[in-house]
C-alpha cells in the first residue's frame, strides 16, 4: 500500500497496485454530521478528476463527493449504501466509497500528504 | 442588525453547541452527540429545547378582547377555558397564513406563542387590528424552553411539583425559586412534554437542574427531524402566506361554530374552500428506499406530469428512513397514490401517505 493522499474536497485516496481506493475524510464526516444517505458511481462508469462521483447526505443537507483522480469505477462499497452510518464510524478505512482503475497515475502528485491536509482542514474549518 | 443571543447562550457553549443564525438569533443546531442521537434521546428519554427566540405575546383584556380576537382568529375563544390552549393561525384577507401560533387563555387575557421570524410583524399586525385598545407585551424578559419525551414529566415534576397532573394543551402558573413560571403541557415533537415560560435570569439555573435530573439539551436540527416525523408544519416551509389552512390540511384547527358565522379575517375564502375543495393540498410523502427529497423537490404523477413540490424533507431517525411533506394537486392526494420525486435530475418512486410518520403510544390517563 502506498501513502494515503488527500484532496481539497476532503477525499482520501490510497493505491493498491494500479487500483485507487477513495473515500471521504474523518474531518469531512465531522463537518457533515450524521450521514444518512450515500450514493455511489456506477461500476464500469468513467469519472474525471474533480468531477462528482457520488453524494452523501446528513439530516441537514446533501453534499457532492468528488473524485480526486480520473479512471474507471471497478468496485463500489454497497455496505455504506445499506448503512450510511458506517461512514461516520470508520470513514478512512472500511467505509471506502469506490475503487478506480486510474487513467493517469501522475494525478496523484497534485494531492496533499497527511500533514498538509491536516493543516488545510484546520485552516478551512469554521 | 446584530445577531441576538438567548439567555441560555453560555449553557449552549458549555455543552459544545454548534451554532447557526436562525431568525436573527445565534441558536444551537446540534451538540456534540449529533442530530440522530439527540433525536433518539428525545423519543426515548427527555430532551430540552431552547425556544426563547419565539415570541411570547401577552395581550391583556376581558370580554371585549375575546370578541375582538375572534374577528382575527378562527377559534371559539369565548368557550376557551382558563389555562387551555389552542393551535391557530394569523391569516390575511385571502386566508394566507402569516403565522401559526398557540394561544392560551390566562387570567388577565391571552398568551400567544409566535414564530421567531414572524413575531415582530405579527405584533405590528395585531396591534393595528386591535386598534391599540389593549395592553400588548411581546415579552423579551422571559425565556421559553420545551422539555419533550417520555421521561420529561417525571423529571420536570421533581423541580416543579404538580406539573405531571396537567392535561395536554392546558397550562398553569407554577413557581421556581419564588419566580412565576407558566407551564403548558404541549410541544412540537410528537412526544409528551411541556413548554416553560420563565424569567431570563432564572432559565440558566432551571435548565441546568433539568440536565442534572437526566434531561439533555437538544438542538434545532433534531427539533426539525422530530417535528417532521410527527407530521407538524414548519412556518416558512410548509406554511406561508401563499397557503391557506384548508390547503395546509389544518381545517381541524378551525372552529366549526366560527365557520357557520364566518366573521373572521379570511373567512369567506375558508368557507369557499371548505365547500368547493382546494386545488392543492398538503400531504405526507414516503420516498421508497433511502433517497431524501428535500424542500423544493418537484413531484410528478405516474404519467410524468408535474403535480407539486416538497416543502420539508429529511431522514427520520425513528422511522429509520426518509420522510417528507409537500403540496400536490388535490386529485393526487389520496393515500398510497404513486408519485415520482425529481432528485438531482433523476426521478425516484414515492407514495402519498398519512401523517404522522411516527406515532407515540401515549401513557393512558395522561390525556
Amino acid at each position: 500500500m502506498s501513502e494515503v493522499k488527500y484532496s481539497k474536497e476532503h477525499e482520501w485516496i490510497k493505491l493498491d497496485g494500479d487500483v485507487a481506493i477513495i473515500g471521504i475524510t474523518k474531518h469531512a464526516t465531522e463537518m457533515l454530521g450524521d450521514i444518512v444517505f450515500a450514493e455511489l458511481p456506477e461500476k464500469g462508469s468513467n469519472v474525471e478528476k474533480d468531477g462528482t462521483a457520488g453524494v452523501v447526505e446528513s439530516t441537514k443537507a446533501a453534499s457532492d463527493v468528488y473524485t480526486p483522480v480520473s479512471g474507471e469505477v471497478v468496485d463500489t462499497n454497497q455496505a455504506i449504501v445499506d448503512d450510511p452510518s458506517k461512514i461516520n464510524q470508520d470513514p478512512e478505512n472500511s467505509a471506502w466509497f469506490f475503487k478506480l482503475k486510474m487513467k493517469d497515475p501522475s494525478e496523484m502528485d497534485t494531492l496533499m500528504n497527511k500533514d498538509d491536509y491536516d493543516k488545510f482542514a484546520k485552516e478551512t474549518s469554521v | 442588525m446584530e445577531t441576538k443571543k438567548t439567555s441560555l447562550y453560555q449553557l449552549h457553549q458549555d455543552c459544545n453547541a454548534k451554532f447557526v443564525e436562525f431568525a436573527g438569533y445565534h441558536m444551537p443546531i446540534q451538540y456534540s452527540e449529533g442530530i440522530v442521537e439527540e433525536h433518539k434521546f428525545t423519543r426515548n428519554h427527555s430532551g430540552i429545547f431552547d425556544v426563547s427566540h419565539m415570541g411570547q405575546l401577552f395581550v391583556y383584556g376581558g370580554g371585549e378582547l375575546i370578541k375582538d380576537l375572534e374577528k382575527i382568529f378562527p377559534l371559539d375563544l369565548k368557550n376557551l377555558r382558563l389555562n387551555h390552549s389552542k393551535y391557530s393561525f394569523l391569516m390575511d384577507k385571502d386566508a394566507g397564513i402569516q403565522d401559526d401560533l398557540i394561544i392560551t387563555k390566562i387570567n388577565e387575557g391571552f398568551l400567544i406563542i409566535l414564530n421567531a421570524a414572524c413575531k415582530d410583524n405579527d405584533f405590528k399586525i395585531l396591534k393595528e387590528l386591535l386598534n391599540e385598545k389593549y395592553k400588548m407585551v411581546l415579552d423579551e424578559n422571559r425565556s421559553l424552553i420545551a422539555i419533550q419525551g417520555p421521561k420529561s414529566s417525571e423529571i420536570l415534576n421533581e423541580l416543579v411539583d404538580g406539573v405531571k397532573d396537567l392535561n395536554f394543551m392546558t397550562g398553569n402558573w407554577f413557581s421556581f425559586e419564588k419566580q412565576k413560571i407558566y407551564i403548558t403541557r404541549s410541544g412540537y415533537t410528537g412526544e409528551d412534554g411541556f413548554e416553560i415560560s420563565i424569567p431570563n435570569d432564572f432559565v440558566d439555573k432551571f435548565t441546568r437542574e433539568l440536565i442534572n435530573k437526566g434531561s439533555k439539551l437538544i438542538g434545532l436540527g433534531a427539533r426539525d427531524t422530530l417535528r417532521l416525523e410527527a407530521g407538524l408544519c414548519l412556518y416558512g416551509h410548509d406554511l406561508d402566506k401563499d397557503k391557506t389552512p384548508v390547503e395546509a390540511n389544518l381545517k381541524w384547527a378551525i372552529s366549526k361554530e366560527r365557520i357557520s358565522k364566518g366573521d373572521f379575517i379570511g373567512s369567506d375564502i375558508i368557507i369557499k374552500q371548505l365547500n368547493n375543495g382546494v386545488s392543492k393540498i398538503r400531504v405526507g410523502i414516503k420516498p421508497e428506499g433511502r433517497i431524501i427529497a428535500r424542500e423544493k423537490t418537484k413531484i410528478f404523477n405516474h404519467l410524468d406530469v408535474h403535480i407539486g413540490e416538497i416543502t420539508s424533507g429529511t431522514f427520520g431517525p425513528s422511522v429509520n428512513g426518509p420522510v417528507a411533506m409537500g403540496y400536490v394537486e388535490n386529485e393526487f392526494s389520496k393515500k398510497n397514490t404513486k408519485i415520482l420525486l425529481e432528485v438531482r435530475g433523476k426521478k425516484y418512486p414515492a407514495s402519498i401517505c398519512g401523517l404522522p410518520f411516527y406515532k407515540k403510544s401515549y401513557v393512558k390517563g395522561v390525556y
